[in-house]
């Protein structure tokens, strides 16, 4: 097990340095930052002067090797347009995006796996039929048009719920969460909504499948024979088994919930880390987009990780570590 | 829980939703803004959102009024006492929010801070440029002297706020984020900053101005149009700025709105490339180089600006939101001329100017230009594009983000390319756009034609050194005239800018652009 970690963890370091390295260059090969940040009305010695300052003089190895001298020791440079450490930036946001995936994911599977199920068991029936046409809806409407259809419908049709911005929040363990107060909450509805309708249909669809395979295994029939209830079924027999994709996937996705909710952040003015990471691309903040992108990288790591133990946890096959 | 139990226990839901939602208080205002603020600090980038929070609870030494004229602000009159030494008298009891007296000494702190910020790309050094020394000669009387004559000093120094020296003494980004230094003697304090979401204010009852009727004033952020335009449909906010052009005609049928708009400040135009023999994506027809320097030869720059029918690109394009433009600045503005008129849409005479030129079949050029600056950008090139087209000049559209676009200017790969630009006065502009690039001086920094022309450098020179403001004026009129007529660039419009309000609201246009919840007026039907 520990094995396992380690090895894992020097898979991670390596994936940490390669994105940085592709980030900074890729961010270089863009352009100037002083470019588009210059006061209009600055001449050359001020340009060149800002230049200097933020090091982006220097050739590119030089600024990637400062870069990771600072990365060593924690430092992942201080952002270009707020003046306050990348780092900083992306922590304050990150509780945001957090509350706004985890509500997200989590109307995506207590609603995923029921109606998936649903539709696995009964294929043929109107219901089913039903859940799988929204579920091609789910899939096929592009995230940005279906976020502005729920503003215009729930706020400025019905007047139910807030247009945009994440409304006031409440301290837990000193970070600022909006889930706590009503207010708060209703601010989170339409976002977090519109964030689960695509994962809800995959989850929908991947349950479904699941679940019309494992109907016609064995065991199933097997359980049938004895006189087992057929709701016993489905709890011991079949959930169980068709968990397994469904935490991978579930896992994989969530990862992508915090990375790239990037356009429901936009499109609701909520101050996550997606909508930083495009104003950051806008500017050319690069200490900004690389810290990110770590970040990312780093979280995409750890939900792997808990994914790889929780199968450990759910398949009692599976031993990790121990494969020869 | 079944199906029915589900879907009575949501309308249940959403009728206490309805119960909680109650209207905000009648002396709040609730502003939705465009542009993402990044920093509280008011010295630390020079950028439009940045600026409109600070100049609420910030103010500076002159002001401007919504047509950019120079009016008092904390200083009460100013004057050049000799050709570099100037003199502002500050006003009297005027108080920070923390109680304390505003002095000259504050003056003094706040000019010499921007030039002590480390680590910023686009702070305000260039405002400063030319002051020497600032010194208090007593609490309310400020002296600065400058390096060269300047007439545009009271102009550079309406970019600098003025910030509390106890306060803002040691004092980072993260100090003004937080609130410890966002004291300043503006309309309103400091309450609450949700750094890309919202910054909350609170009426300064001591404030020298007149009393704003809003009490508590929320600035939200919302770059993405159509949320910000839903989110005022909504009632949810009392005021937007940059009214998307999409938008524009339900809201002015929602008779519960009231748009308010006027000319803005911002000119769009075309740079051309003067200085090299082959300058790039320039090919003639057949695709072979051209003889050289195309764009040099007035009557080429003439027939593309004959070419381009700028009304049709304001009514049909920019759908009202332009003025067709033929000044370097917009009518508001300080050495306007409002004898130059556009030239008119003639593209026979633009084909015969082009065969005069030696051209009689046209040539190929690539337009380049942002799709995320400017109103509806990238449907101006693509406009621009067609109409050149159609006159013989092949023309092929490059449209990118702002930052990449930069990027290939900044690498000389441009030859034909679109910038907006707004300024205080025209010898201003002249000197970043028009002026023969001299980067020791500061000059044509954004001339990326390289155009060069000795006598508008001069009428600009003289324009700038001027202490007298209406000498300046008519000196920046002519080099305004002179580098119009020699299309120094091709100007197509100007910007029109607008607000949406609640309709018992009233905002007088700022030219601007820039949205101060003070100046908005309650209580108009």
């Amino acid at each position: 097990m520990l094995n396992y970690i380690l090895r894992r963890l020097c898979w991670s370091m390596l994936a940490l340095l390669a994105m940085s390295l592709l980030v900074f260059a890729g961010v270089y090969a863009i352009g100037n930052p002083v470019d588009i940040l210059v006061n209009p009305q600055a001449d050359q010695a001020e340009i060149t002067r800002s230049i200097a300052q933020l090091g982006l003089d220097r050739p590119l190895w030089q600024q990637y090797w400062h870069f990771l001298k600072g990365a060593l020791g924690g430092d992942l440079g201080i952002s270009f347009v707020a003046g306050v450490p990348a780092i900083t930036l992306i922590l304050e946001r990150l509780p945001a995006t957090l509350e706004l995936a985890l509500l997200a994911m989590l109307i995506a599977v207590a609603l995923g796996v029921p109606l998936g199920l649903l539709a696995g068991l009964k294929p043929e029936s109107w219901p089913a039929r039903t859940i799988m046409a929204g579920s091609i809806l789910g899939f096929s409407l592009p995230t940005f048009w279906v976020g502005l259809m729920l503003i215009l419908l729930f706020s400025v049709q019905l007047g139910w719920l807030p247009t945009t911005g994440r409304g006031p929040t409440v301290e837990l363990l000193g970070i600022p969460v909006s889930f706590l107060s009503w207010e708060g909450l209703r601010h989170l509805i339409l976002p977090a909504t519109n964030l689960a309708l695509f994962k809800l249909a995959l989850l929908i669809r991947l349950v479904r499948a699941g679940t019309r395979e494992a109907m016609l295994q064995d065991y199933v029939r097997h359980a049938r024979a004895k006189g087992v209830a057929e709701h016993d079924i489905l709890r011991v027999h079949v959930l169980p088994n068709i968990l397994i994709p469904v935490v991978t996937v579930a896992g994989l996705e969530f990862g992508s919930l915090l990375a790239f909710a990037v356009v429901t952040e936009t499109v609701f003015a909520w101050p996550g880390m997606g909508k930083l990471l495009i104003d950051s691309i806008g500017l050319l903040d690069r200490p900004v987009i690389v810290a990110y992108l770590l970040v990312t990288v780093c979280l995409f790591i750890l939900i792997n990780l808990v994914v790889d133990l929780l199968y450990a946890a759910l398949d009692p096959r599976m031993r990790l570590g121990s494969q020869s | 829980m079944n199906k029915k139990a589900m879907i009575s226990f949501a309308s249940s839901a959403f009728a206490l939703m309805l119960l909680l939602t109650g209207p905000a208080s009648a002396a709040d205002l609730r502003i939705g803004l465009s542009g993402e603020v990044t920093s509280l600090d008011p010295h630390l980038l020079a950028s439009q959102p940045n600026l409109t929070v600070a100049r609420h609870v910030f103010e500076s030494l002159t002001d401007v009024d919504p047509q950019t004229k120079l009016i008092p602000g904390l200083a009460e009159s100013w004057r050049a006492l000799d050709a570099l030494t100037w003199e502002f008298k500050l006003r009297r009891g005027v108080k920070f929010h923390d109680g304390s007296e505003f002095t000259a000494e504050d003056a003094v702190f706040s000019i010499a801070r921007p030039l002590s910020i480390k680590g910023s790309p686009g702070g305000f050094a260039s405002s400063v440029r030319a002051v020497e020394s600032a010194t208090a000669v007593d609490r309310h009387t400020l002296r600065v002297r400058t390096k060269y004559p300047y007439g545009a000093l009271p102009e550079e120094l309406n970019s600098i706020l003025i910030v509390s020296r106890k306060h803002a003494q040691n004092a980072g980004p993260e100090d003004f984020d937080s609130g410890r230094a966002m004291v300043g003697t503006g309309p309103y304090r400091f309450v609450r900053y949700q750094r890309g979401d919202r910054l909350e204010l609170a009426r300064h009852d001591n404030w020298w101005g007149k009393t704003p009727p809003w009490t508590r004033v929320t600035l939200r952020v919302i770059p993405a149009d159509p949320s910000r335009t839903a989110a005022l449909l909504s009632g949810e906010l009392d005021v937007i700025e940059h009214v998307p052009s999409a938008d524009l005609k339900n809201i002015i049928k929602n008779n519960k709105l009231r748009v308010s708009q006027n000319t803005s400040w911002r000119t769009i135009l075309l740079h051309l490339d003067q200085y090299r023999a082959q300058p790039p994506g320039v090919r003639g027809p057949d695709g072979k180089p051209l003889a050289d320097h195309p764009f040099r030869a007035l009557r080429v720059r003439r027939a593309m600006s004959m070419a381009i029918n700028r009304n049709a690109i304001a009514e049909r394009v920019m759908e009202g939101l332009a003025v067709p433009a033929a000044n370097i600045v917009s009518p508001d503005v300080f050495g306007h001329n409002t004898a130059l008129k556009p030239l008119p849409y003639d593209p026979e005479g633009a084909k015969r100017l082009l065969e005069e030129a030696g051209y009689p079949k046209g040539f190929r050029i690539t337009l380049v230009g942002p799709n995320n600056r400017y109103i509806n950008d990238q449907q101006i090139l693509q406009t621009v594009a067609q109409l050149l087209t159609r006159v013989g000049i092949q023309t092929r559209v490059e449209a990118m983000p702002m930052s990449a676009f930069l990027g290939r200017v900044r690498k000389e790969e441009t030859a034909v390319s679109l910038l907006g630009w707004g300024s205080f006065a025209a010898d201003l502009a002249l000197r970043s756009l028009v002026a023969t690039p001299n980067p020791e001086k500061g000059y044509g920094a954004w001339n990326w034609g390289r155009y060069a022309n000795p006598k508008v450098d001069t009428l600009m020179e003289q324009a700038l050194a001027s202490v007298d403001r209406g000498k300046r004026e008519a000196l920046a009129r002519e080099a305004n005239t002179l580098a119009m007529q020699d299309l120094a660039f091709i100007p197509l419009h100007h910007q029109v800018v607008s607000w949406a309000m609640r309709a018992d609201l009233a905002y007088a246009p700022r030219t601007d652009e820039f949205t101060f919840a003070h100046h908005f007026l309650p209580g108009v039907r």
